[in-house]
C-alpha cells in the first residue's frame, strides 16, 4: 500500500501564523483482526459438526391384532435361529426344534472369521445349492431369527442386524425368546466369562 | 570512535493478506457446517456399515444411556410448543408461560411428568447438571400401562407432526430389555419403522454386501 510520508522534514518555517494539520498515517495494523479472525475459526471448528450421524433402518413387521397371524410357511431347512447371551456370545442352531427333538446349540461369537458371519455365509451357500438343485423352490429362502436374552446389550443385536445386512440375508426377525429357550442356554450361559 | 549507523529495515508485516484468509476460513465454517445438537448424556453408539444419514427435519430423537435412561426430543420449536401446550392441558401439569418458553428452546427431557415442572424451572446450566442424575422418563413394556410416559410422549409427538420419523440413539453397553420395551411400545403403538443411530465402519472384504457395493460402481 502507497504510504503518504508527511513527516516534517527539516522544519522549515512556513508563514507566520499559518498553522499546519498534522496528518497521521493512513496505515492500519491488521494484526489484532487476525487475531479476531482466528478466534472465530477455532470456536467454529470446536462446535460444530461437517458430517450428520448415520442410521440403520428397521422395519418391524406389520401386527394387525384383528387379524389372525399367518404364520409363514418356513421350511426347516432354512430356519437358523440366532440366541444372543451375554458377554457378546452367540448361540444359534438350525431347523425348527419340537417337543420330541430338542435343538443342538452351538456357541460363537462376533468374530469377522470364525465367527457367527462365517456360519450365516454357509447356511446362504447350502440353501443356494439346494436351490440350483431343485430340492428347494425359488420362494424358499434362508429365514434368520434373532432371539436375545436378558443379559445381552444392544451392541449385540445391532452387530447381528448388521450382520443381516452384510450378508444379504432375505428374510430375518426379531423374535422374543422362549423360556423353552432360555432353559437351554442356562447351562452354557453359566461358565460364560469375558472372552 | 566514529559513529557506525546500522542500516535498519522496517520490521512491519502487511497483515491483510493474512486477514483475508483468516475471513474466508471463517465463512466456509459458517456456512457449511452445523451446530451440534446440545447432548443431554453422553452416548456412544455401535458401528454398522449402513450409510443412511439423519434428515434435517422432522426428527423424533430417543436417547438411551447405558444405564438405560430414555432421554426423549423432537425438532421444530413450534411443534415443540405444541406438544408441551397439548401435555400441560391433558396432564395438568401447570407449567408457566415462562417454562413453556423454556421447553420450546430447549433440547431433550428425560425426567417423568411429576418432576417436568421443577425441571424446566430451572436455569440451562442448572438443566445440564439435573440431566446427569435424572431417572429419565418412565418406560414399561406395554403401551397401554399408564405408566408408560414414553408412550405418551411419542403418541403426543406423532399428533402434533405426523410425518416424524424416529432415531433411537442408544449406548452399545444398554442392556437389552430396555430396547426389549421400547420396541414393544412401538408396537402397542403400531409404529413398524424406525431407525438406529450407529457409527459407520467399513464394509467388510468378502462378504455378500462388500460385493454388491463394488458391482455398483
Amino acid at each position: 500500500m502507497a504510504e503518504m510520508d508527511v513527516s516534517d522534514k527539516g522544519g522549515h518555517k512556513k508563514g507566520p501564523g499559518v498553522k499546519k494539520a498534522k496528518k497521521g498515517s493512513t496505515r492500519v495494523d491488521m494484526t489484532p483482526m487476525v487475531d479476531l479472525g482466528f478466534l472465530l475459526i477455532t470456536f467454529f471448528m470446536f462446535t460444530t459438526t461437517m458430517s450428520k450421524p448415520k442410521s440403520m433402518e428397521i422395519n418391524m413387521p406389520f401386527k394387525d391384532p384383528n387379524q389372525q397371524v399367518k404364520n409363514q410357511q418356513l421350511k426347516e431347512s432354512c430356519a437358523l435361529t440366532v440366541l444372543l447371551g451375554s458377554h457378546h456370545r452367540v448361540y444359534y442352531y438350525t431347523g425348527i426344534p419340537t417337543e420330541t427333538a430338542p435343538p443342538t446349540i452351538k456357541t460363537t461369537y462376533f468374530k469377522p472369521n470364525g465367527g457367527i458371519r462365517d456360519i450365516i455365509i454357509a447356511k446362504m451357500k447350502e440353501v443356494a445349492q439346494r436351490k440350483a438343485s431343485g430340492e428347494l423352490g425359488a420362494k424358499d429362502n434362508v429365514a434368520v431369527l434373532i432371539k436375545a436374552t436378558p443379559n445381552s446389550t444392544y451392541k449385540d443385536m445391532v452387530d447381528m442386524l448388521d450382520e443381516m445386512n452384510i450378508n444379504e440375508v432375505p428374510v430375518f426377525a426379531i423374535v422374543d425368546i422362549s423360556p423353552v429357550e432360555l432353559e437351554f442356554l442356562a447351562v452354557p450361559e453359566a461358565d460364560a466369562t469375558k472372552p | 570512535m566514529p559513529k557506525v549507523k546500522i542500516p535498519r529495515k522496517s520490521t512491519v508485516v502487511d497483515m491483510t493478506a493474512m486477514c483475508d484468509v483468516a475471513f474466508l476460513l471463517l465463512t466456509f465454517f459458517m456456512l457449511a457446517t452445523k451446530f451440534k445438537p446440545d447432548e443431554p448424556v453422553v452416548v456412544k453408539t455401535p458401528s454398522s456399515i449402513s450409510d443412511i444419514p439423519q434428515p434435517d427435519a422432522n426428527v423424533m430423537l430417543i436417547t438411551v444411556d447405558e444405564n438405560g435412561r430414555l432421554f426423549f426430543s423432537i425438532d421444530n420449536q413450534g411443534k415443540r410448543e405444541e406438544m408441551i401446550n397439548s401435555i400441560n392441558a391433558s396432564r395438568g401439569l401447570d407449567l408457566t408461560p415462562e417454562e413453556i418458553a423454556k421447553f420450546k428452546y430447549g433440547s431433550s427431557i428425560g425426567v417423568p411428568f411429576n418432576e417436568l415442572k421443577s425441571y424446566l424451572a430451572a436455569t440451562p446450566g442448572q438443566q445440564k447438571q439435573m440431566d446427569k442424575t435424572v431417572s429419565g422418563i418412565p418406560l414399561d413394556s406395554s403401551s397401554a400401562n399408564t405408566a408408560n410416559e414414553f408412550a405418551v410422549w411419542v403418541n403426543e409427538a406423532r399428533y402434533v407432526n405426523p410425518s416424524l420419523r424416529i432415531f433411537i440413539k442408544a449406548d452399545s453397553k444398554t442392556a437389552y430389555p430396555v430396547i426389549k420395551n421400547i420396541l414393544s411400545t412401538f408396537a402397542g403403538l403400531s409404529i413398524y419403522r424406525f431407525n438406529l443411530l450407529t457409527d459407520l465402519e467399513a464394509i467388510p472384504q468378502g462378504t455378500a454386501a462388500y460385493e454388491a457395493s463394488t458391482a455398483k460402481k
